[in-house]
């Protein structure tokens, strides 16, 4: 059994920052990364399965599109628990949009075949949503998004999932495997890391390899790419909230006196 | 390629309120980008739909017989492929919703159109921009889609009014495609979760809570405040995930929207998926220590400064 976890390290602006000369993008001194809150559900999820299944040679391989900052998330991934991790780059894949990072994916996953692969719903920072089931696309891989629960049976090669729909619904539906599915936050419980284990990560293997490596030319992904950023800009926000200034007995006086009009009128 | 298809979307014998925000934003480019609008509806019954499509500015609405009985992603992809090949449209449009993540992007991954999800405005110069977030919201990026015959955008619900009906009829067309094969999943059930001790929806006055109360056991504070505000406890997703609180309690996408008097969040951020949920209560007042969070950008009274401290002076007022 070969499991794939499609992660990502996701960036958090600071709370004062910078754009580019170019206004299209952020300037890197500004971002704090992270290892993406969904990706450590969907990673939970693969180790779980492994776990529960016990058998020699099963593996969960970990695999990001991304630079050098990419790298501690794999770690991490392996960490609690990834047998090995896979991180794609080189600098033609600076600025690339789900679209050509599913493209990019999608050329590892060629190359592993994994029996199931596992992303997360969306990244925090960019809230695509798209990465996971573009990925399916150009794999022609059945899947499903939006996984709340995922009971798989490896052998007989079907998953029985729960797909979240909008307020509180839930589609209970079977898939045959080798498939992919996004998985949503709260599926189970992401574990930690041990000390130790963060230090015997290091010895996992951790392979880097360039989109050339994996058969992609430049212009193949470039083609892929589903639009181009041209400007980056605070949000309008509209009216805007009127902001209570002072201490917080202040706040909270404010508070009780906005609560009292609006219950009474 | 030119005009524009929207897809509407349906879900248990239900057309969705999206599918008419959708007809309005296509409606702010339709003139400039030339060419009719059609709506295309797609589903086991999808020309019971026809009439209520008939919006204004629809010039037509095409229906596609689909051999199942729900929404299935991968007969939803094969048909809007085809639809695309068969209409050529230079812009598709589709909700941001949980049907969509489930098939529009493979649709523009396999066909190399352009593509942005989760769109909240939409313009036109000489092709299509659209306008979306990025880093969690706090900056919006401005999208172009360079060297694209064809342009596909999930749009997010909620922002564009829904359109009315059109004053005459509008014509309506079926279009034959083969989906027999195609479903690669099956439906079993659809099960109704999170019923509660409590339905939130009906409280006009909802304290709610997120991530920023930081523990469990901080919890019985909540609740023990709420009880004396005289307002009901809702949450935010991240604490019904973590197992503190049923899904019963939580405001947004996947849980339940309100609309409350007052709607008071201490500690919520605002991810899109929160907001969708309470934007339209009258009074949303919000304390967060983080003063870029999206959640001030709804409210109408804002506080940056801890809440913890908020909340002692609340309780002693309360007292």
């Amino acid at each position: 059994m070969k499991i794939v976890v499609a992660v990502k390290q996701v960036a958090a602006l600071d709370e004062e920052f910078e754009l580019l000369d170019d206004g299209a993008g952020v300037d890197p001194d500004f971002l704090e990364w992270d290892l993406n809150e969904w990706d450590t559900f969907s990673l939970e999820a693969a180790l779980e399965l492994r776990d529960s299944a016990g058998g020699e040679g099963d593996e969960v391989v970990a695999i990001t599109v991304g630079e050098e900052e990419a790298e501690e998330g794999l770690r991490s991934c392996l960490a609690k628990g990834a047998d090995r991790a896979i991180r794609v780059w080189d600098e033609s894949l600076a600025g690339a949009d789900a679209l050509a990072v599913a493209r990019v994916l999608a050329a590892v996953l060629e190359r592993e075949s994994p029996d199931l692969v596992l992303c997360g719903v969306q990244s925090s920072d960019a809230v695509n949503g798209s990465t996971g089931t573009a990925l399916a696309g150009y794999l022609d891989m059945p899947r499903v998004a939006v996984v709340t629960h995922l009971d798989w049976d490896a052998a007989g090669g079907t998953a029985t999932v729960h797909r979240e729909l909008e307020g509180g619904l839930i589609e209970v539906l079977r898939i045959r495997t080798p498939a992919l599915l996004t998985i949503q936050t709260g599926i189970n419980e992401p574990r930690y890391a041990t000390l130790r284990a963060i230090k015997q990560a290091r010895e996992k293997p951790l392979e880097l390899v360039s989109p050339d490596g994996l058969g992609l030319d430049e212009a193949a992904v470039q083609a892929a790419a589903g639009s181009r950023t041209v400007a980056l800009a605070p949000p309008e926000r509209g009216a805007g909230a009127e902001m209570l200034d002072g201490s917080a007995d202040a706040v909270a006086a404010r508070i009780i006196e906005i609560v009292g009009e609006r219950m009474a009128g | 390629m030119s005009g524009i298809l929207v897809l509407a979307e349906t879900r248990r014998g239900e057309l969705r309120e999206v599918s008419l925000e959708l007809v309005s934003a296509a409606r702010e480019v339709k003139d400039p980008a030339g060419g009719r609008l059609a709506v295309a509806v797609i589903g086991a019954d999808a020309e019971r739909f026809a009439g209520d499509l008939a919006a204004g500015g629809v010039d037509e609405v095409l229906t596609v017989a689909a051999p199942v009985a729900d929404f299935e992603a991968h007969v939803w992809q094969r048909a809007l492929e085809s639809l695309i090949d068969s209409e050529q449209p230079a812009l598709v449009l589709a909700g941001h919703t949980i049907d969509s993540l489930g098939f529009a992007p493979a649709v523009a991954a396999r066909a190399g159109l352009g593509f942005a999800s989760d769109v909240t405005a939409i313009s036109w110069a000489d092709a299509v921009r659209a306008r979306r977030g990025a880093y969690g919201d706090k900056l919006q990026a401005e999208l172009e889609f360079p060297g694209k015959a064809c342009t596909l955008l999930t749009v997010r619900p909620g922002i564009f009014p829904v359109a009315s009906p059109a004053g005459g009829s509008v014509p309506a067309r079926s279009v034959a495609i083969d989906l027999d094969g195609v479903a690669r999943t099956e439906h079993v059930e659809f099960v109704e979760a999170g019923a509660g001790d409590v339905d939130i929806t009906k409280a006009d006055f909802l304290l709610s809570i997120g991530r920023g109360i930081e523990d469990k056991d901080n919890i019985p504070r909540f609740e023990d405040l709420a009880e004396r505000f005289g307002a009901t406890l809702s949450v935010s997703r991240p604490l019904v995930d973590a197992g503190w609180m049923p899904s019963a309690r939580q405001v947004g996408q996947s849980g339940k929207t309100v609309k409350p008097r007052v709607y008071l969040a201490l500690g919520i951020s605002g991810a899109v998926q929160h907001l969708a949920g309470m934007r339209n209560a009258d009074t949303i007042i919000a304390v967060n220590t983080d003063p870029e969070a999206p959640i001030f950008g709804v409210a109408h009274y804002g506080a940056v400064v801890d809440l913890f401290e908020v909340v002692d002076e609340l309780e002693q007022a309360l007292e």
